[in-house]
């Protein structure tokens, strides 16, 4: 992990002390709310229905065991003893007072963490996947510079105030496991056939009201130009991007309206007056921050295990739990572990207590090198596990209510806070996660459908990614009532794709059956194993919509 | 009074003769230099000063929606160049600062004016501004506190162009 210098220290302090004069100024009446708000957004704190919710940064999803238990302690000391997960990695209080939030910082600031550029307009938390550094398919460990790039934008002056969110991905690996293509940056790192490390850049993806997936910038970019290629974006951005309406705002709006090469040829000209200049990465920094991220004294070990291969063939629901929350690593004899925060109609997808939390730790440190992730569908990873110890964690997960075994399943449900909590929410979102969980709690029929992603957005921001879900559920408003409509046919990773809308929307009561239809149409046209997404790939979404609105059209 | 802040040598300072008016209105008063929109300032000019033979007495406001690359040909004969925020949240004026210091080399005064707030004084600051003229219903001397900002940068900017990685190394 990346553990912060006098710098980052003295960047993380000052910024507390200066938000809590701000805060001052607030309650003094000093700040009017028009000025302080940005300034709160700035600090990761929004004002909701009922509450503020703060908003904490965890940088490419990695927490340590120390850090996780101070998240604990402000759920129990602060809020409502629980904290949520958010599809950016990140963590939400739901129910915190204006007053303490600068005391909320300062215990975050002891273990290196802070709330900063969590929201606004400004460069978001730099995401990538949760399996950075491990994953068996990586081809290179983007962390560091995910944490380079985490410096470079944070209360970068020029770009504090830009027209809209910006949020920058990374991927490493075979597999996009971070949901790249839907970001305003993207990159993909490689190395070409002399080691040489390099990005394809792609930019103008995004979600919201006008869902654009990215597209390739630049490929081939050394990694020393990474700031400069990306500076230059954001100055082309900044100053040409819309101002006058939010919702088209996002850089995906200016490169659509510029089309792709005329983008990249204002790009270009921009960043050929600096890429040679300061901006260009030194291997000394590279090396600096990559040190950070040298892998933890893992044991030479067998790769197969005669304990594990034993509890495996004997306990079946273990079995299960493996087949779904265990991912291959890196090196022999261990294992990645996801600990699914989706139990069902017990807590919201994404909440975890306070409790839960503690107990995360104290895994994380007994079974691993006190490392978790948390990863973009709100689940918790333990990067580094012994397979010989997987059984005992197992039991030990499923003590505390993480042990759910359905990662990827359709009660997986990545799900925002919505209208329960959100102001900006059409509808709410929980309550659908929780009806369709319920309906899908016999555990052998779920497994036996396999893989299907299932995301809920409350509104159009689209905070719960519902165009790349497979089965993706957006609440809209009708008339001060709330409906929900449906989109099939959405993916993520490299192979990611828009959902289609099946038709007209449907009231809440009735979206657990409109997704058994849906899930009925799945199993009538699957061929042998295949994946829900091949099915709606190979035969379009007519038979879906078919099934869904005859029967819902029938006379009683 | 323009509830004016000016960096001279890097030490800031109230200033209270500032005789500067920005021009967004039609009538001009009589005897003040005027800070005006490009094209209403190469109206106003004399022929000396267009063909840069004599410095101007007036300075140039450039808007939100400008390009500062427009105002090359001038930036030898202009004694000040004011940027616009329309909105504190309006983030453009950053950038054009930054392309008048690095891209265009202007080592005159360059001033905010508009919304100009305590809290984005020091973000003005590092890009490059040195006079700021705060909001007229604001205290100037505590929007002085907002100048310094904090001591840290990871990023570099117009008045430090190196990035705190190329610092760090050093130390």
């Amino acid at each position: 992990m990346y553990y912060y210098d006098e710098y980052d220290h003295a960047l993380v302090r000052e910024r507390v002390a200066q938000f809590r004069d701000q805060v001052q100024r607030r309650l003094s009446g000093e700040l009017s709310e028009e000025e302080f708000l940005p300034l709160r957004l700035h600090n990761g704190l929004y004002l909701q229905k009922h509450a503020y919710m703060l908003r904490v940064a965890i940088p490419y999803g990695t927490l340590s065991a120390r850090q996780l238990r101070t998240l604990a302690s402000i759920a129990r000391d602060y809020d409502r003893d629980y904290g949520h997960f958010t599809t950016r990695q990140n963590i939400q209080f739901n129910w915190i007072e204006l007053e303490q939030v600068p005391d909320i910082l300062e215990r975050l600031a002891e273990v290196e963490m802070h709330a900063i550029q969590t929201s606004g307009n400004c460069v978001r938390n730099i995401t990538t996947e949760a399996f950075a550094g491990v994953a068996a398919d990586e081809l290179l460990d983007p962390r560091p510079l995910a944490e380079i790039l985490r410096q470079w934008s944070t209360v970068n002056p020029e770009f504090l105030f830009l027209p809209r969110k910006f949020k920058i991905a990374l991927c490493a690996a075979e597999q996009d496991r971070a949901a790249v293509p839907m970001h305003d940056v993207g990159l993909y790192l490689y190395r070409d056939a002399a080691g040489e490390l390099l990005a394809r850049v792609m930019v103008g993806g995004g979600l919201g009201r006008t869902p654009i997936l990215s597209q390739v910038i630049r490929d081939g970019l050394p990694w020393q130009h990474l700031l400069s290629y990306v500076e230059a974006i954001l100055r082309v951005y900044n100053r040409h991007g819309r101002r006058d309406n939010k919702y088209k705002a996002r850089i995906k709006i200016l490169v659509k309206a510029l089309g792709i090469e005329a983008f990249a040829a204002e790009v270009e000209a921009e960043w050929q007056h600096i890429k040679d200049g300061p901006a260009e990465l030194t291997d000394a920094e590279y090396q600096r921050v990559a040190a950070a991220f040298a892998p933890p004294p893992y044991a030479a070990l067998a790769d197969t295990d005669l304990d594990f291969g034993t509890a495996l063939a004997g306990d079946a629901a273990f079995a299960r739990w493996v087949s779904r929350n265990v991912q291959p690593h890196k090196v022999p004899g261990y294992a990645s572990v996801v600990l699914s925060t989706k139990p069902g109609a017990s807590l919201p997808p994404g909440d975890v207590t306070s409790a839960q939390m503690d107990a995360v730790a104290g895994l994380a440190e007994r079974y691993g090198f006190g490392e978790i992730r948390v990863a973009h569908e709100q689940n918790l990873v333990l990067p580094d596990v012994r397979k010989a110890d997987l059984h005992p964690l197992w039991q030990q997960a499923v003590s505390v209510g993480l042990g759910s075994a359905n990662i990827g399943l359709l009660t997986d449900v990545i799900a925002c806070p919505g209208g329960d909590y959100c102001a900006l929410a059409n509808a709410k979102s929980i309550p659908i996660a929780q009806a369709i969980q319920q309906r899908f709690e016999d555990a052998e029929a779920l497994h036996a459908l396999g893989d299907i992603s299932l995301n809920i957005s409350g509104c159009m921001n689209a905070c719960g990614h519902h165009h790349i879900g497979n089965i993706g559920i957006l609440g809209v408003d009708k008339n001060g009532s709330e409906w929900y409509q449906v989109t099939i046919g959405g993916a993520q990773g490299k192979a990611s794709a828009l959902g289609k809308v099946i038709g007209p929307s449907f009231s809440a009561a009735e979206v657990p059956e409109v997704i058994e239809r849906l899930v009925e149409t799945f199993d009538e046209q699957r061929q042998g194993d295949e994946r829900f997404i091949d099915t709606v790939q190979r035969v379009g979404i007519e038979p879906f919509k078919a099934r869904v609105y005859r029967k819902a059209e029938a006379p009683a | 009074m323009n509830n004016l802040i000016s960096l001279r040598d890097g030490a800031a300072q109230v200033v209270t003769d500032d005789p500067w008016i920005v021009l967004r209105e039609d009538h001009a008063p009589a005897d003040s230099p005027l800070i005006l929109p490009l094209a209403r300032w190469r109206e106003r000019q004399a022929p000396a000063v267009l063909q840069g033979a004599a410095v101007s007495r007036d300075g140039l406001l450039l808007g939100a929606d400008d390009d500062p690359m427009e105002l090359q040909p001038w930036l030898g004969v202009l004694p000040l160049i004011a940027i616009d925020f329309p909105s504190f949240r309006d983030g453009r004026g950053y950038s054009q600062a930054y392309l008048l210091r690095t891209r265009l080399g202007w080592r005159g005064e360059l001033r905010a004016v508009g919304d100009v707030l305590r809290d984005q004084l020091s973000h003005m600051r590092q890009c490059g501004f040195d006079s700021f003229a705060v909001r007229e219903d604001k205290h100037v001397h505590d929007a002085l506190k907002g100048l310094a900002g904090m001591s840290v940068q990871y990023g570099r900017s117009v008045i430090e162009p190196r990035p705190l990685f190329r610092r760090r190394s050093q130390s």
